[in-house]
């Protein structure tokens, strides 16, 4: 482990932030190891979310959003990370990571020594944050970035892994997203500790915000917050930005996320096996069962 | 294969044409590559910025303004000045025979040109990525010799 290098990114050389976190993305670094030996400085706990998953169906105006949020955060002095989540080709391995594009606020020199923005392929993960950016938002905090947003690849309705990762999950909804019925389905929204309404700038957002609301209501425990903000008008972002930084956890959904981490650490537990790629070859020629294959990988 | 690179495109200047720069992350992506792209009219400043945050071992430059002989050994310029001088830089677009030489000495390592096929721009990528100090900063004269 070079201490050197993981010191002087907790002392805020950026490259060397950057190196890190790819050491603990491809697995040569450990954050337990990292933990133990680097001169960590001691941060007072705010006793607020330290990291927050913005996520919702492709083309809602997720990356708009976050943009403008981020000026506002990185504007009033806060450090804010974002990662940002793109699928890997479950082919070639590759990813095209574009969520930059839409991204300008990193590029404003008032701001930019507050923002910091890395772009993060899936992997082999089938989830829609892969596991291993628990551990890097854990070194961004030692890094001193108190706050890392996740922006997570689009995700329909019944994603909800990123519960397995984030303190707070924030909805991003689109208007005029079907019917009333929609709104009444189980999945991601029940894990919801905010809902924003984007592109209130054009018709039926305001009717979806009040389904969202009437259905919440119907059901147990804290009501979450439902938002309407216009990315493109910049109405309504500055109030999303002040709840969301101080949004509390609505307690609904303790053993839903414990459901998830569970099953995101026995995934990655399947997909590090060294057995892995012999197994698919055993499968796909027919001469080994799934039970079969089950029992080898993780079944002790 | 060296695969899993990560690789930042870019669109340094006022140069609105992306096709190239698209077709060329698309072929990186296929061959198992993590491509950045950061879309259009991107200043050096930026770029190197995003290659730092990024943590990329290559940087792609795409221009079809002409404005390559100023844009282009400025990013490598600044990718020195930032201690980034291990960063593979490759370029792209319109760029005369005659203006090469200049950008091979700015730190350039390949100039890919209209017509270049896309294997070949992958065989650069493997060849460099197993060199050792072929980095912008390098002092080195090897560079690809590009078909087109």
């Amino acid at each position: 482990m070079n201490l050197g290098l993981i010191n002087d990114a907790i002392n805020g050389d950026r490259r060397s932030l950057a190196r890190t976190l790819s050491g603990i993305e491809n697995g040569t670094l450990n954050i337990m190891e990292i933990q133990q030996n680097a001169d960590i400085p001691h941060r007072i706990d705010s006793g607020n979310w330290k990291s927050l998953a913005i996520t919702g169906a492709p083309g809602v105006g997720k990356s708009c959003l976050i943009d403008k949020l981020l000026s506002i955060w990185a504007g009033s002095g806060i450090k804010i990370a974002l990662l940002a989540i793109d699928p890997s080709s479950p082919r070639t391995g590759g990813a095209l990571l574009g969520d930059r594009v839409r991204i300008t606020s990193v590029d404003d020199d008032s701001l930019k020594e507050n923002i910091y923005i890395r772009s993060i392929a899936t992997r082999k993960s089938s989830g829609n944050v892969p596991l291993i950016v628990a551990d890097m938002v854990e070194f961004l905090h030692m890094a001193g970035w108190e706050r890392v947003v996740i922006e997570t690849v689009g995700s329909g309705q019944s994603e909800v892994r990123c519960a397995a990762i984030a303190d707070r999950i924030v909805v991003v909804e689109g208007p005029a997203r079907g019917d009333g019925v929609q709104a009444e389905k189980a999945g991601l929204l029940e894990l919801a500790d905010a809902v924003i309404v984007n592109k209130s700038d054009l018709k039926g957002a305001e009717k979806h915000a009040e389904e969202l609301l009437e259905s919440f209501e119907l059901g147990l425990g804290d009501v979450p917050p439902v938002m309407l903000t216009s990315a493109l008008n910049e109405t309504g972002i500055s109030e999303a930005a002040d709840a969301l930084l101080d949004l509390p956890d609505t307690g609904r959904s303790v053993r839903a996320r414990w459901r998830e981490r569970l099953l995101a650490h026995y995934e990655r537990k399947i997909l590090e096996s060294p057995d892995l790629e012999e197994i698919l070859s055993l499968l796909a020629v027919g001469s080994i069962s799934v039970d079969e294959a089950i029992n080898t990988l993780g079944g002790q | 294969m060296g695969s899993n690179l990560r690789i930042v495109i870019a669109k340094p200047g006022l140069d609105g044409h992306d096709r190239g720069a698209k077709v060329v992350a698309r072929t990186l992506r296929d061959a198992g590559h993590e491509v950045i792209y950061t879309g259009l009219r991107r200043t050096a400043k930026q770029i190197v910025e995003t290659v730092r945050d990024e943590d990329a071992r290559f940087l792609g430059l795409s221009s079809l303004s002409g404005a390559h002989n100023h844009l282009f050994p400025r990013v490598c310029e600044l990718l020195i000045e930032e201690g980034l001088s291990d960063v593979i830089v490759f370029g792209g677009g319109i760029i005369p025979e005659d203006d090469r030489p200049a950008l091979f000495s700015s730190g350039i390592k390949a100039i890919f040109g209209p017509g270049t096929p896309t294997n070949e721009i992958l065989e650069f990528i493997d060849t460099a990525s197993s060199m050792d100090d072929v980095g912008v900063g390098a002092k080195t004269d090897w560079h690809w010799q590009s078909t087109a």
